[in-house]
């Protein structure tokens, strides 16, 4: 199983004004990313399914059993100054919601004030573009929902890695390596590990993602 | 495409007059047939010319500013009419904003000038996004004397921000109406015959 081909990153923008919200709209679309638009941070919640009342007891459920997370956002991009819930409220909701932490927040502001933008970055927003927003400053957002879409994809991988089904099947195919090759080429085929004490068992054998997709090394093996 | 023209844009773009090259507007027309030049497919060029002279005037005036290119950029095949799409957005909420400025700076009791404030701060927010700056630098001196509650300041700068205000309107109408004619222009293949 290799990293999935890239689908389209989702984007949430949050803007009370229609102009804005125009705008923003067409520079990520134009940029190929899928697009909702919302006037407010409440509506966003909403959309994120995260009920305003929940996120203040920490231990319970965040996410309403009615709305999974149905629509996967891939980053939230709002204006600061908003009637209501303003763009700072909305991302320290977002980032006290366990099940929203993770999504990166980008806010907007037509005010160049510095305590704003470190507020803003001290509560974990990852950028902080000025208004106007130019289509270049877009280009800023995809390595933030590519850093979190591997970062989730590597989670997933080594679930899956953990399955015990799937580690007895490891095992097998370690066995059948061992009988077939030198220590010296074992070692050459050992991956990087990102989290070495989960793989303590896998350490000398090659990963069983290496055996379907690199060439068998059996075959042109010198033998010593 | 000719077949498409009703009577209707004729009357819109045919003026009555003897005399070559007079001007109704910005829709110049031929003396021998009467037609606007865009219909005989000989406009193009010189409309293209004259919307960029256009616009070379508005940014040198500080009327418009770099966003408003930026916005130019926004549009392509998917949304043809995006810039007028959006400043017909504008427009409508900036006359909405302008009513209630109004309406607030007459109020017989005490101005709400925080309310005032508010409505500033949307205009100036949605005129930087047009690239609107003589408009929007109206507004920042405008919002200044709401908080120094200055009254008289205030109703000045209503008055200029009413006034630059109607004259990037007319501006920008200009603007489309030449865009409108150059895309027809362009689109004309074959003079007409009638």
């Amino acid at each position: 199983m290799g990293i999935a081909t890239e689908s389209q990153f989702h984007v949430l923008a949050v803007d009370d004004s229609l102009i804005d919200r125009t705008l923003i709209e067409k520079l990520l679309k134009i940029s190929s990313y899928q697009v909702t638009t919302v006037d407010s941070g409440s509506k966003a919640l909403e959309f994120l399914g995260l009920r305003e009342n929940d996120q203040s007891d920490p231990n319970s459920p965040s996410v309403s059993p009615n709305n999974h997370q149905e629509v996967e956002v891939n980053l939230i991009i709002t204006d600061y100054c908003m009637p209501g819930m303003t763009g700072y409220d909305l991302l320290k909701k977002i980032k006290e919601s366990s099940s929203l932490r993770n999504i990166p927040v980008v806010i907007m502001s037509s005010e160049n004030e510095p305590s704003r933008i470190s507020r803003c970055l001290e509560e974990g927003a990852e950028e902080f573009f000025l208004k106007p927003v130019r289509l270049a400053d877009l280009n800023r957002l995809r390595p933030h929902m590519m850093k979190t879409k591997l970062k989730d994809q590597i989670q997933e991988v080594q679930e899956k890695i953990e399955n015990p089904e799937v580690q007895q099947q490891l095992h097998q195919l370690q066995n059948e390596n061992d009988q077939q090759q030198t220590p010296q080429e074992q070692q050459q085929l050992s991956l990087p590990q990102a989290n070495n004490h989960k793989r303590k068992t896998m350490e000398q054998g090659p990963a069983p993602e290496a055996d379907r997709t690199r060439p068998r090394y059996n075959d042109i093996a010198t033998v010593v | 495409m000719i077949g498409m023209l009703g009577r209707e844009y004729l009357k819109l773009f045919y003026k009555q007059d003897e005399g070559e090259g007079e001007v109704a507007g910005v829709f110049k027309y031929q003396a021998k047939t009467g037609l606007p030049l865009w219909m005989l497919g000989l406009g193009a060029d010189r409309l293209w010319a004259d919307m960029n002279r256009l616009l070379a005037f508005l940014f040198h005036q500080g009327i418009l500013d770099e966003q408003f290119l930026q916005l130019q950029q926004l549009q392509d095949e998917t949304s043809p009419n995006f810039v007028s799409e959006v400043v017909n957005i504008y427009f409508h909420e900036s006359e909405k904003l302008l009513r209630n400025l109004r309406g607030l700076l007459m109020e017989r009791e005490l101005s709400d000038y925080k309310k005032m404030g508010i409505h500033l701060n949307q205009f100036m927010g949605s005129s930087s996004s047009i690239g609107a700056k003589r408009v929007r630098n109206v507004c920042v001196a405008f919002r200044a004397a709401t908080e120094q509650n200055n009254r008289a300041g205030c109703l000045r700068a209503l008055e200029m921000l009413e006034q630059e205000y109607c004259y990037l309107k007319s501006k920008l109408h200009e603007l489309f109406q030449i865009e409108q004619q150059r895309a027809l222009a362009a689109g004309v293949r074959y003079p007409a015959q009638n």
